[in-house]
């Protein structure tokens, strides 16, 4: 059994040596040198059989197709819109994406999107030279009305969620707003008690591991209430 | 020899290191080096413009290093001037080997160095506060890179030249480094020295980088270790 200069769930900075042998594999953010493996994120250490990987404390967003993202709409071609979707890339919506038939002759497509608007909406492709497909074919899309839109980290995004959405539907519950979540970090939140929302974010993101969180998120949006 | 400041020669000036320090930003740091603060944000990466200069294969890493006006004595006229132009150049060598831009092709990675207070030494300073950033901004890397500035004064080799001690220097050498790569990524030189101290004085710079490398891991583990 070799030994590992890193335990799992320990914390390393890029270039530290997670382990010294070619029994292993390098996972995610990771690469391998000579035989030794090397954390190549800011992360923690995960080791699940023979793979080594890190788990990102912070990451850019990368698209991967089906993901839900909020874009924003950050111009307009005769084809289609160019979307922000808060990542190194931008994405592309083209007329086809639309739910509607259009007729160009006879429609001004700013009309369905203008620019700076924010729509809920579905990556549909990405293809290896990293141009982004995205799509509004799904009973989920929608152009949003009203609301707050924040932004947090991406990579805090399975914790705001949790097993089985457990996280989100207690918020929600609670202070019954209506919120989506895009995996690229941007949320919306719509409703009476946006505050207390991004309240309960925000602690989400600061620690996103603590112990017993969901209690304290549920006392936290009792307390205000009263 | 007592230096001025009553340092031993291979000891350095007090370290302050701090991470996050500029929410706004991707990734950010303070480094400070006794007098000298350095402070560097990481934007991207991000859609590169002017679109000419995007390359298909990789990121292109942008560094701009500026000493802010009244980071010195004399009010520094803000704007890029020959030193400057020199120092960004010297910097984007220095963490190029360290970041993998092959990651992200197309984008840019932006980053911005100011120095905030000048007392030598600002170049490596700003290395050490741009490679905390840059790990900070989760932008993937081979290793960080530390890096400090040594000399020669009246037959001894000291580390960490502070701005009184490089007016006397015989010669002013600063060093990054990778550590656990162990690779030099930059080494200049001013002044007139011989190979045999060159060598000396590159060694007593590779063991202070030892030693602020340490200091970077402290601050990054303190910013996000007490989110887990």
């Amino acid at each position: 059994m070799t030994d590992f200069l890193k335990k799992e769930r320990s914390f390393v900075v890029p270039g530290e040596e997670i382990v010294k042998s070619i029994q292993y594999l390098p996972g995610k953010n990771c690469f391998r040198e000579g035989d030794s493996i090397y954390a190549k994120r800011l992360g923690i250490v995960s080791i699940s059989g023979r793979v080594v990987s890190v788990i990102p404390l912070n990451i850019p967003y990368m698209p991967k197709v089906g993901d839900m993202v909020i874009a924003r709409v950050s111009d307009i071609q005769f084809n289609g819109w160019i979307l922000d979707i808060n990542s190194p890339y931008t994405a592309f919506l083209p007329l086809s994406g639309v739910r509607e038939y259009i007729d160009l002759t006879k429609t001004d497509i700013s009309k369905i999107y203008n620019v700076n608007d924010f729509i809920y909406t579905k990556i549909s492709l990405v293809s290896q030279s990293d141009v982004v497909y995205a799509s509004m074919q799904d009973v989920k899309c929608k152009k949003l009305r009203g609301g707050r839109i924040f932004k947090i980290n991406p990579a805090k995004i399975p914790r705001l969620i949790g097993k089985q959405g457990s996280m989100i539907n207690l918020i929600k519950r609670k202070t019954d707003c209506r919120i989506l979540i895009g995996q690229n970090g941007v949320i919306w939140i719509s409703g009476d008690r946006i505050d207390d929302v991004i309240k309960a974010i925000n602690l989400i993101e600061k620690e996103p591991y603590a112990e017993g969180l969901t209690d304290r998120i549920s006392e936290l949006l009792d307390e205000v209430k009263k | 020899m007592k230096r001025i400041d009553g340092r031993k020669s291979d000891e350095l000036r007090p370290i302050r290191a701090e991470v996050g320090v500029i929410p706004n930003a991707n990734g950010s740091a303070l480094f400070a080096l006794g007098n000298t603060i350095a402070v560097a944000a990481v934007y991207g990466p991000r859609l590169m413009h002017p679109k000419h200069l995007q390359e298909s294969d990789r990121a292109f890493l942008r560094t701009i290093y500026s000493l802010i006006p009244f980071s010195t004595k004399e009010r520094n006229r803000p704007g890029p001037s020959r030193r400057s132009i020199e120092i960004c150049k010297v910097t984007r060598e220095a963490l190029e080997p360290a970041v993998i831009l092959e990651e992200y092709p197309k984008t840019a990675i932006d980053v911005f160095i100011d120095i905030v207070q000048a007392d030598a030494g600002t170049r490596t300073a700003g290395i050490n506060a741009a490679s905390m950033a840059l790990a900070d901004a989760g932008i993937p890397m081979r290793d960080l890179v530390a890096a400090v500035a040594s000399g020669k004064i009246e037959n001894e080799y000291v580390i960490d030249l502070a701005g009184k001690e490089e007016e006397v220097t015989a010669c002013d050498m600063p060093v990054a480094y990778m550590p656990n790569r162990k690779l030099v990524t930059l080494m200049q030189m001013d002044g007139d020295i011989s190979v045999k101290d060159a060598k000396k004085i590159l060694d007593l710079s590779i063991k202070g980088c030892m030693k602020i490398y340490e200091k970077q891991k402290e601050a990054l583990k303190k910013k996000w270790m007490v989110r887990i």
